[in-house]
């Protein structure tokens, strides 16, 4: 049976802004499958996001949402865990929010362990203010910003907020789709800090200047590109060079904040 | 034993015709049709979803019983 997607979605939003072939409206289908398999309710879910075309997904779903400044995704999402620890706070933006400009949010929201879920799509570029190049182009490709090939080495997102301290890291694709609701779900479930990188295509500001000629193609590269974690351990390195990893990279257990917070609470009354 | 065909929905109005239900269908079962997406071959249908799965716009529905 068809999976009813109406039911978490806001009433006359549809159609979305989102390009043709732009892979966001397919990890927006896996939150909301997630969503559903978690039997979140709306009113004790919250959607927060920043700025930028990821960022505008929050917009779309019927349950608690914020839109706020550029980057400070995290920053405001820590308000609302904290204010309200019982919610299901889940975070969603572009690499160039979450990393370039909510970099330093980003970093310490992985530092501090805090219960949510970030789910960053990485489309390699900033794609809704003009194809600037973002940390996570790719050293030698093309943007607006960079017509003759980017110079700047890229971030790895999952590798970045394991160092950081995030205690679950997961990567999907936007090529298997099946998979991304999977990762969604273990990552709302993991109590902790929980980021899912999500690769995604942008056909528009990315795609046209690095010459793919397709959505198809660029769907096809990352099919290409993904290794399982658990194929890539009986590979060899120089099979998996320029390959990416998918699923659960990293998942440990810490201490988590609102919990410790607490704790700092009860040390301030008992005096 | 009988194939019940399913009948699958495709909501013009949200179709941005990026071609990835066309292109990802196993059997060949969708075309485009000017800027969107039509059925053409309902037969070759095997009920995989493929196209619902990966419709980036919520404009495909693959009603099955």
């Amino acid at each position: 049976m068809a999976f009813d997607y109406d039911k978490y979605i806001r009433p006359g939003k549809l159609p979305h802004i989102w390009c043709p072939g732009c892979g966001h409206g397919i990890v927006m289908k896996g939150l909301i499958r997630a969503m559903d398999t978690l039997k979140l309710q709306k009113e004790n879910t919250a959607i927060v996001s920043g700025i930028g075309c990821a960022s505008r997904l929050p917009g779309y779903i019927d349950c608690c949402t914020l839109h706020t400044a550029h980057g400070r995704a995290a920053a405001f999402a820590t308000g609302v865990k904290m204010a309200k620890p019982e919610m299901n706070v889940i975070l969603v933006g572009g690499d160039g929010d979450g990393t370039a400009i909510g970099g330093n949010h980003f970093i310490h929201a992985c530092r501090r362990n805090i219960d949510m879920t970030y789910i960053i799509m990485n489309n390699y570029i900033y794609g809704m203010t003009g194809g600037q190049f973002s940390p996570a182009t790719p050293t030698g490709h093309k943007a607006s910003t960079t017509p003759y090939g980017n110079p700047d080495p890229n971030f790895d997102i999952a590798k970045l907020a394991i160092g950081a301290g995030a205690t679950f890291v997961a990567r999907g694709t936007a090529f298997h789709a099946n998979q991304i609701d999977k990762l969604i779900t273990e990552a709302i479930q993991h109590k902790g800090f929980s980021v899912v990188e999500i690769l995604d295509d942008c056909p528009t500001t990315y795609g046209r200047r690095n010459k793919y000629k397709s959505v198809i193609e660029m769907m096809n590269r990352l099919k290409e590109v993904a290794v399982p974690v658990k194929a890539a351990e009986k590979m060899t390195a120089e099979q998996l060079q320029g390959k990416i990893l998918t699923g659960v990279l990293y998942k440990e257990e810490k201490p988590e904040y609102i919990e410790e917070y607490a704790k700092v609470i009860q040390r301030a009354q008992a005096k | 034993m009988e194939k019940t065909l399913p009948k699958i929905e495709i909501i013009e109005k949200y179709c941005k015709g990026c071609h990835i239900c066309v292109e990802f269908c196993p059997t060949k079962v969708l075309e485009m049709k000017g800027f969107v997406a039509a059925v053409k071959n309902l037969e070759a249908c095997i009920k995989c979803m493929q196209c619902e799965l990966r419709c980036p716009d919520f404009a495909i529905k693959v009603i099955t019983e």
